[in-house]
């Protein structure tokens, strides 16, 4: 177990190799003043909820980051890397200026259990870790079982939906298949992890294939009844690649046939060449096994002022593992919001104070439609008090009029400060 | 109406007050919802525009004339009209602020 003293050894360790942000930062923990919040994922929420809150309280507040991986890789822009316009290396931040500028204490490791009455929790390499609040981002799980031949087949069949190896993997099947292949993706039924995603890597890969092997298909198979962002600008996209793409929607797979990558459907069985299928998914392990409220056994239920799972003081749930408010989607950008709502109604409540009682969160998504033209769709997201929830401001937001290449550029530029925004 | 309820109309009154008017960080948490693309506290990792440091009467009449099409924009002028004109003040003073 880690205690105080080690944390406090390993915390002054960080800010002795850091900028003065880390020092003050120091100086503030070595009087314990400011609290000990524990952040659960490092992805686009967890890694803003924990430079939020040490910039914020300019240091007085300790923060242990846990997170499995030792690098952060973006699941946005992913599908470039699929679709071979970008590599990995560029999808790839590092956690150091979280440690060295920012004075977190970043833990690779995995978390297994939250006891919100103790308000520990309990790691597989770390032993237990004592904290004041705790914010969990843990992203969402793969409800594997749930398409039968799937479960243990994840190398022959990717996901792709979480982005790192599987993202290499994918691209590799695509690289080794044949000019007239066939490549087929599942969309899971909505609500799923980044609503326009699947329908920009259809895009993507389609644009791959037309200059690589333009004999081949792309078969999107959509367990939804129709496209279920950006339809139009999407639909507009399809038709430019005519002949390659073909779009099904209530496609619902039932089951697959790894050895084969045969994709079963009610009424239709598939043979593919490249078979990538996105289960059905659900708020990360954590959040299902730490006995949280769910809704629909699923997505977390939270009090949207403080993003405390309902009943459950202390314990805070960001990003993709929520039940969604009405058109909210879980994207890495409307994650980033909400750490830095957490971010400021934890240090609210650290100090004694009331959180802001009226939050407003946004969202932006660009989608690639080739390797340079984009789409967006973009919302705002004002707390209404009576519904207890946020809700989309009307005559706000929208789409593009049309896939475009400057908005290309601002992709690209979103991408770079958002990851600078989490982690630098 | 007695001492006691007197005293509970009082400690609603402030409870709310202080919620509502008096929490000091209200722009800097709304100009926090800008950062995502314009950078932490509105200094641009590149490729958007900076809004550290701009005169706020600037910054106030760029996001009117976007919101009423006067400047032509990709995406702020959808993103302008879900914010109220109090809220936008907070945000522009907020990064008119920055150094």
């Amino acid at each position: 177990m880690l205690n105080r003293r080690d944390f406090l050894k390993s915390a002054g360790a960080v800010a002795a190799g850091s900028s003065l942000v880390g020092l003050s930062g120091c100086a503030g923990m070595g009087k314990g003043s400011g609290g000990h919040v524990v952040v659960v994922g490092g992805g686009y929420g967890g890694a803003t909820v924990a430079k939020y809150l040490r910039m914020w309280s300019n240091g007085s507040v300790n923060v242990t980051l846990i997170e499995r991986n030792t690098t952060f890789i973006s699941c946005p822009m992913s599908n470039l890397v699929i679709g071979g316009v970008k590599q990995m290396q560029d999808i790839t931040v590092s956690y150091d200026n979280l440690k060295s500028k920012w004075g977190v204490r970043v833990i690779t490791d995995e978390v297994l259990s939250v006891d919100a009455a103790k308000r520990t929790v309990t790691t597989a390499a770390n032993g237990t870790i004592a904290y004041d609040r705790v914010v969990l981002s843990p992203g969402v799980d793969f409800m594997t079982d749930s398409i039968a031949g799937l479960s243990g087949n994840e190398e022959l069949i990717p996901h792709a939906w979480k982005a790192g190896p599987q993202t290499i993997l994918l691209r590799k099947q695509l690289e080794d298949m044949k000019d007239g292949g066939v490549f087929a993706i599942q969309i899971p039924k909505a609500p799923y992890r980044c609503p326009p995603g699947p329908y920009e890597r259809a895009c993507v890969i389609a644009n791959y294939l037309r200059q690589t092997k333009p004999k081949s298909k792309v078969l999107v198979l959509d367990a939804n009844p129709e496209i279920t962002s950006k339809k139009g600008l999407f639909t507009k996209a399809f038709d430019s690649y005519k002949g390659m793409i073909e779009y099904r929607p209530n496609s619902e797979l039932r089951a697959v046939d790894a050895k084969t990558r045969t994709a079963e459907l009610e009424f239709d069985k598939i043979k593919t060449d490249v078979l990538n299928v996105i289960p059905p998914m659900r708020a990360g392990d954590i959040a299902t096994t730490s006995g949280l409220p769910l809704i629909n056994n699923r997505w977390v239920d939270i009090d949207w002022i403080t993003y405390e799972a309902k009943g459950v003081p202390g314990v805070h749930v960001i990003g993709d593992a929520l039940f969604p408010a009405p058109t909210m989607p879980k994207s890495g950008h409307m994650a980033n919001q909400h750490g830095k709502v957490v971010a400021a109604a934890i240090l609210n409540l650290l100090a004694g104070e009331a959180p802001y009682a009226a939050p407003v969160v946004m969202n932006t998504c660009y989608s690639f439609v080739d390797d340079k033209n984009v789409i967006h769709v973009a919302s705002v997201h004002q707390y209404d008090a009576e519904k207890k929830q946020p809700m989309p401001v009307a005559g706000a937001g929208g789409v593009s009029a049309a896939a475009n290449e400057i908005e290309g550029k601002f992709a690209l530029a979103w991408a770079q400060n958002i990851w600078a925004d989490m982690l630098s | 109406m007695n001492v006691k309820s007197a005293l509970a109309v009082l400690c609603l009154a402030g409870i709310a007050g202080f919620a509502q008017a008096q929490d000091p960080n209200i722009g800097r948490n709304l100009a926090a919802t800008c950062a995502n693309c314009h950078g932490t506290n509105g200094k641009s990792a590149g490729g958007m525009e900076s809004l550290a440091g701009e005169p706020k009467e600037k910054l106030l009449q760029k996001m009117a004339d976007y919101r009423s099409g006067d400047k032509p924009a990709s995406i702020m002028h959808q993103i302008t009209k879900g914010y109220t004109d109090e809220q936008l003040d907070l945000i522009a003073a907020y990064f008119a602020a920055q150094k």
